[in-house]
């Protein structure tokens, strides 16, 4: 075989860079969505090769639930720290206090969709006319239909059913005052390709990831931890297993599985060998067979 | 997954009744990229629609409406691994309504897979479906006889279908096209070998899929560079460092090769390929890389960095076969804004020359109305010249969008002639 061509990765890769560069290209003042879980945290080790010898030009956005693992909060200041970008941060906690949105009630109470309103504020209180996400297209029906630059009108909303065409690599980021896009470099990475990228490219990830020892409780089929925000129901008991996560969102609706895996080589392995999905321990996607996709048209991540 | 190892885009088209969804169910059910609580949730719902067993069709179900109408309306990507390969789908509705999300998923691919009902042989559809492949210049068609099981598995019944491709596919332009007899409903020849079907001496569908020659897909002779960015690092250590970033659309460069700058003219050498990993000696499509040149020349984004002795034609006239893909029929005359590369202009529609049935490959010179879906060859005039390559030469500097500057929206994909 010619030794002129890219492997997977190689190609993945170079396309999430070209994405990158046309956002930079297009947009006045884009920031990558940063929430501190392994996708976030991919696309920003892609936008510092994307504009190396530059630093990375965007800021990072994190919206803050106040539901955080205290891992994730230190990482994401390292991680600011090491780069020497802006941090944007919207809070959760302040959007209830200033009374744009009412907390949840309840066993199973999630700060998970008041984060739209707060996403939406800072965007339009920074004047974000384009932010990054690490959304993959294999992650959940609704988001096999997403474009790489995806359309929101000035409510923050996407349509679904109204997408641009988008064809070859000639992306429209053309927009009115008051429209944003969501662009979406690893579209096309699956789960498994993010793993076998991280452990190719040596990036840092929260030691969440890894298995750990914790306190959990048993609920809705994961092992869901234990934290200040937690609600025991009678028949729970707090339990001591050794688990990590697949995924990383707030605390309280974060579930993790028993694992021994402690390196990412080791990881990549469990994945290849999963045979669940990785959302399938996250209950904000277990609300409805549609849950994602309406989210989404709200303004979602 | 071995180091060496591709990723290969393909695109199905096909409509309701060909097995589309059931064949891609197949694929991903038969190489174990589904997951048990997928699997779970597709059980569930084929009981209560009171389907035997379960129905592979439900795994490509996406969006609310498209579930409640049980089609596909937009084009939907999926993913598959397998120890050879990595795959993508774009997976797209086949109706001639839907001839623009046809276009959009073949744009990227390598290979399409074309369905055929073995019942039924060639039909309209399937002459849309060549067709379209044919216009977007998808290096590989794999022609998959379906429902061969209800045919009695009859080798007559799939050289039939053969004798009849062939004679409509030799009007196209196509490089390699491949026929395959299945059935995705009982999995013969997609990725297990038929036990009903010894005639067939050729490769199961996935074996092919894995093995297809894709690397020469890419354009490996004309070095074309479209400068997105100019990096210019505030740093100490990059003090003058003006580096032109981009992804090589074809061809390769090295260190040293004496280079022409589009469109001013102004020519240089390259000094250094740089990448976050280190400097290269050579690089090449699709790569994206930080290229530095040995003068100071004004360069930004939308100029194209060529080698000076293979140059893509500058040209204001372009002539274009162009696939409308807005509600908003196109107006005469008017302008547009056309992207082509990372370079922008505005374009007008000069002449519309004819337009194609995508039926039946006539050319239409009296209906020259361009609307959504319609596919017509059009002449563009362009503000300044665009750097531009035939699209059969070359898929990313040979093609275009429209875009209406009153709506933002895209309006329309070209293809240059």
């Amino acid at each position: 075989m010619s030794k002129y061509f890219l492997n997977y990765l190689d190609e993945l890769e170079s396309e999430a860079m070209y994405v990158m560069r046309e956002v930079w290209a297009q947009f006045d003042n884009p920031v990558i969505l940063f929430s501190g879980g392994k996708d976030s945290i991919v696309v920003t080790h892609l936008a510092k090769k994307a504009f190396f010898p530059s630093k990375i030009p965007f800021a990072l956005m994190h919206v803050d639930t106040g539901h955080n693992f205290p891992e994730t909060i230190k990482f994401r200041d390292d991680l600011i720290r090491d780069l020497g970008v802006r941090l944007i941060v919207g809070s959760v906690q302040e959007s209830i206090d200033l009374g744009r949105v009412a907390e949840e009630k309840g066993k199973n109470a999630t700060r998970n969709a008041l984060q739209i309103t707060t996403l939406l504020d800072a965007i339009a209180e920074h004047k974000v006319d384009c932010a990054i996400g690490g959304g993959r297209r294999d992650e959940e029906k609704a988001r096999a239909k997403e474009r790489f630059f995806s359309h929101r009108d000035d409510f923050g909303q996407w349509d679904p059913k109204n997408q641009r065409p988008e064809l070859w690599n000639l992306f429209n980021g053309k927009h009115f005052e008051g429209e944003h896009f969501r662009a979406f470099p690893i579209s096309n990475w699956t789960e498994m390709d993010v793993w076998n990228y991280i452990d190719r490219e040596n990036i840092e990830i929260p030691s969440l990831y890894f298995a750990h020892e914790r306190e959990v409780v048993w609920r809705n089929n994961s092992w869901i931890p234990n934290s200040e925000f937690l609600l025991l129901e009678e028949s729970e008991k707090i339990q001591r297993k050794k688990i990590r996560f697949r995924t990383l969102g707030d605390i309280t609706i974060t579930g993790g599985i028993e694992s021994e895996a402690d390196t990412v080589e080791k990881i990549a392995q469990e994945v290849s060998a999963m045979r669940q999905t990785e959302r399938g321990n996250r209950s904000d996607d277990k609300r409805s067979e549609t849950a994602m996709e309406d989210r989404k048209k709200q303004g979602y991540f | 997954m071995l180091d060496n190892n591709q990723l290969l885009r393909f695109t199905t088209a096909g409509s309701v009744d060909d097995g589309k969804s059931t064949l891609i169910g197949r694929l991903l059910y038969d190489s174990k990229s589904i997951f048990e609580d997928q699997l779970a949730a597709i059980e569930n719902t084929s009981k209560q629609k009171g389907h035997e067993g379960v129905d592979l069709a439900l795994f490509t179900d996406g969006l609310r409406d498209e579930r409640e109408q049980g089609i596909t309306i937009d084009v939907a990507y999926r993913y598959f691994t397998t120890p050879k390969r990595k795959f993508i789908i774009a997976d797209t509705p086949g109706h001639i309504q839907y001839t623009r999300n046809m276009v959009t998923g073949a744009s990227t691919a390598n290979a399409a897979i074309i369905l055929v009902d073995a019942r039924h042989g060639v039909i309209e559809q399937t002459k849309r479906h060549a067709f379209i492949a044919s216009l977007l210049q998808i290096p590989h068609i794999l022609v998959c006889i379906n429902k061969m099981d209800l045919v009695d598995f009859d080798e007559g019944a799939y050289n039939k279908v053969i004798t009849q491709f062939e004679e409509f596919s030799s009007k196209l332009l196509v490089q390699d096209i491949r026929f395959i007899p299945i059935s995705a409903l009982l999995g013969d020849n997609v990725v297990n070998r038929s036990e009903n079907m010894a005639w067939y001496l050729g490769a199961p569908l996935l074996h092919t899929l894995e093995t297809l020659h894709i690397s020469s897909d890419i354009n490996k002779v004309d070095a074309r560079f479209p400068v997105q960015t100019v990096l210019r690092p505030q740093s100490e250590s990059y003090r003058d460092y003006r580096g032109y970033a981009g992804r090589i659309s074809s061809g390769m460069f090295r260190t040293g090769d004496e280079v022409v700058v589009l469109p001013s003219g102004f020519t240089s050498k390259i000094k250094s390929l740089d990448t976050f990993n280190g400097e290269l000696e050579e690089a090449f499509a699709p790569m994206s890389i930080s290229m530095t040149l040995e003068d100071d020349i004004d360069i930004s984004r939308g100029d194209m960095i060529v080698r000076a002795n293979n140059q893509p034609e500058a040209n204001q006239d372009v002539e274009v076969m162009l696939c409308w893909l807005h509600n908003n029929p196109a107006k005469p005359r008017a302008k547009y804004t056309i992207r082509h590369t990372s370079n922008e202009q505005k374009a007008m529609i000069k002449e519309v020359v004819y337009k194609i049935d995508i039926n039946t490959l006539h050319r239409n010179t009296e209906d020259l109305k361009l609307g959504m879906n319609d596919i017509c060859k059009v002449r563009l005039r362009t503000t300044k010249p665009l750097m531009i390559d035939p699209y059969r030469e070359n898929r990313i500097t040979g093609s275009v969008i429209l875009i209406d500057d009153a709506t933002n929206e895209t309006v329309a994909a070209g293809m240059i002639v």
